[in-house]
């Protein structure tokens, strides 16, 4: 299979503005998984509300575009029903750091076998440029006028305390590490999650001095420090999901049997 | 055994191979047994996170084929509100017990009430239809349990089996009846990537379980018949949720079982579930009353009630709320001549005693 064979041909053109995060995330998804050699007839895509959500409905494949931040507990259902099939969860960081939460801090920990792909784009942007939970402190948003007074989530740290297995962030930028990352991910028993931080520039760069899609892509960039440097520094937080950098790289890979092992699901 | 142990027989025994919940009162007695006998049935059962994973779960195993249950009660029914209505637009065949306890809010958890009845039919948002039984004894728990999966089955619908907490706690026997018939959806024979919602004048599509190299896509948007969503144009919207509707209604008569004895009578008591054991202790020793009790509470047996509001003069609705199915009742039966209906209302958790029945009958019949 070629990458390119995943593509649901009929339903384009899509619908993601221009200067888009989640094209290069799917593009990156699509090598990792042809490059697995995964069957997509044994793929189930599950994804939640937001523009992240619309990703399955351009994969060839069976898809299940459900409620908001409820994927992880449809694809639960999905894999421990027929543990045969692969299943991948798009989502977005509104999907599953607010509405989501609870599913997916819970999935974490019950570490069924599941593939969470979140893009995290710092804003609702299909609603029209909210804040999120992970909006950075001070960034403006149209329901933070005078710049947001929250602290955000660090999604892949909740991820690494609730339990993953594993448990990576890479931003578009990355493309070869990311896309590296999702294989394992993919291939990786149990949990995992991967955080794609991406650019919005619709909702998220034009609030924030940064008119073009370019200009939230290079942002992230210069942001970006790997996870194992990260570390070495002295700022008391480092990503920049808390004022500093965006720590990028892989966070936990842990052994845990996956649930759908553990109770030896019959079929 | 109770009337929650032999929900989860029933399920079991119509071949319901996922179960998941969240305890709550009066319905944990569901969960804690699908914990210990899925797994000699060799299903999986889980406990989730909350009400809303549950169900989600539940339409998610769905779409693998398997037939899934969850359990609840009022205020865990109200959380899945959102997935029930995401169950009726992807035409996703699930079952819910919901166990009825006094509301509204955290309300009287270990007290029977019927006041879900409504929350039944209207209580996600939009047009949709739903199949709801409301059983009154052990051996219906177990008996409507198996149909309820019948129904989902055939007509891809969440199908809502609507006990209470005495029912739920109910001890009793029952018996497994030799022609139990076991319905399984229609599955897609031919490859349906374009054409998953496409459907006969029955309205009801073929399902395309995933896993099958079928390539569907599923959402809760407004979809056309190859499942891709349509959300701006008027007519596809119309059409779809019209045949959501119309597939339980326009199937309305073969769906509906009530239990009508006197249908002659001048009065007619109109019950279900719970109070209907009162109203069987007043008919034994009052030959003149007549009984009409809802087996299905919707989609409302209409022709049938009908027919019973004809020759009646007086019909009392006995419900453990303050009055949701006697609307129903009043609208059906004014209009096929019977002008005098009344609601004999009771919450707080206690079922209509046989006395305080024939009190209020004592004026009119005795």
């Amino acid at each position: 299979m070629k990458f390119f064979d995943l593509y649901r041909k009929d339903r384009w053109p899509h619908m993601f503005c221009p200067g888009c995060g989640i094209g290069t995330a799917m593009n990156c998804f699509f090598r990792a998984f042809a490059e697995s050699r995964l069957n997509q007839d044994k793929t189930v895509f599950v994804s939640g509300i937001g523009c992240s959500g619309r990703i399955p409905s351009y994969i060839l494949a069976d898809s299940l575009h459900t409620t908001h931040g409820r994927p992880i507990a449809f694809a639960g259902g999905i894999k421990l029903a027929n543990p045969e099939l692969k299943v991948v969860v798009f989502t977005g960081d509104g999907d599953l750091g607010a509405i989501g939460g609870n599913h997916f801090i819970n999935g974490c920990r019950r570490n069924i076998d599941l593939t969470v792909i979140c893009i995290n784009n710092y804003i609702y942007g299909m609603t029209g440029g909210q804040v999120s939970t992970t909006t950075p402190f001070g960034y403006y948003t149209s329901t933070t006028p005078y710049g947001n007074k929250e602290y955000p989530f660090d999604l892949s740290e909740v991820a690494v305390a609730a339990g993953a297995n594993y448990v990576t962030r890479w931003t578009t930028y990355h493309v070869k590490s990311l896309t590296k990352s999702i294989k394992k991910a993919l291939v990786k028993d149990g949990f995992s999650f991967v955080e794609i931080v991406s650019q919005c520039p619709t909702q998220f760069g034009r609030r924030n001095d940064m008119i073009s899609a370019r200009q939230v892509f290079e942002w992230l960039k210069k942001n970006s420090v790997l996870h194992k440097k990260a570390h070495t520094l002295v700022e008391d937080h480092l990503d920049l999901n808390l004022m500093g950098k965006i720590t990028v790289g892989e966070f936990v890979e842990r052994n845990r049997e996956a649930y759908t092992k553990v109770i030896g699901v019959r079929k | 055994m109770q009337g929650n142990e032999a929900c989860v027989e029933g399920a079991l025994y119509v071949g319901c191979k996922f179960f998941a919940g969240y305890p709550i009162t009066p319905a944990t007695e569901i969960t804690e047994r699908m914990a210990w006998r899925m797994h000699e049935m060799g299903g999986v059962s889980i406990q989730l996170e909350d009400e809303i994973a549950s169900i989600a779960a539940i339409i998610g195993a769905s779409w693998t084929g398997t037939k899934a249950m969850t359990a609840t009660s009022g205020p865990g029914f109200s959380l899945m509100q959102e997935n029930l209505g995401y169950a009726c637009m992807t035409e996703t065949p699930i079952v819910i017990v919901n166990v009825q306890r006094g509301g509204p809010s955290t309300g009287q958890p270990t007290k029977a009430s019927q006041g879900d009845v409504m929350q039944t039919r209207w209580g996600s948002h939009g047009d949709y239809e739903t199949i709801v039984l409301a059983p009154n004894s052990v051996q219906e728990m177990f008996d409507l349990t198996i149909e309820a999966f019948n129904l989902s089955e055939k007509y891809r619908v969440p199908t809502i089996v609507l006990s209470d907490a005495d029912i739920g706690h109910m001890r009793g026997k029952f018996t497994v009846s030799e022609d139990i018939k076991f319905i399984d959806r229609k599955y897609c024979t031919k490859h349906v990537e374009h054409n998953a919602f496409i459907c006969d004048e029955g309205l009801v599509p073929e399902f395309p379980k995933f896993g099958q190299g079928h390539r569907v896509h599923i959402t809760g948007l407004t979809h056309d018949v190859s499942g891709y969503p349509k959300t701006t144009d008027p007519e596809i919207h119309a059409k779809l949720v019209s045949r959501l509707v119309k597939k339980i209604r326009n199937h309305s008569n073969e769906i509906s079982r009530t239990e009508i004895l006197n249908p002659k009578a001048d009065t007619i008591l109109v019950t279900y579930g719970s109070p209907s054991n009162s109203v069987f202790e007043v008919l034994s020793e009052n030959h003149n009353i007549g009984l009409f009790r809802l087996i299905t509470l919707w989609p409302f047996p209409e022709t049938e009630m009908k027919q019973i509001a004809k020759t009646a003069k007086h019909i009392l609705v006995l419900e453990m709320n303050l009055g949701q199915i006697y609307w129903e009742v009043e609208r059906i039966a004014r209009q096929a001549g019977c002008q005098k209906v009344e609601l004999f209302s009771k919450i707080g958790g206690e079922i209509h005693k046989p006395d305080e029945i024939i009190k209020r009958l004592k004026n009119e019949v005795l």
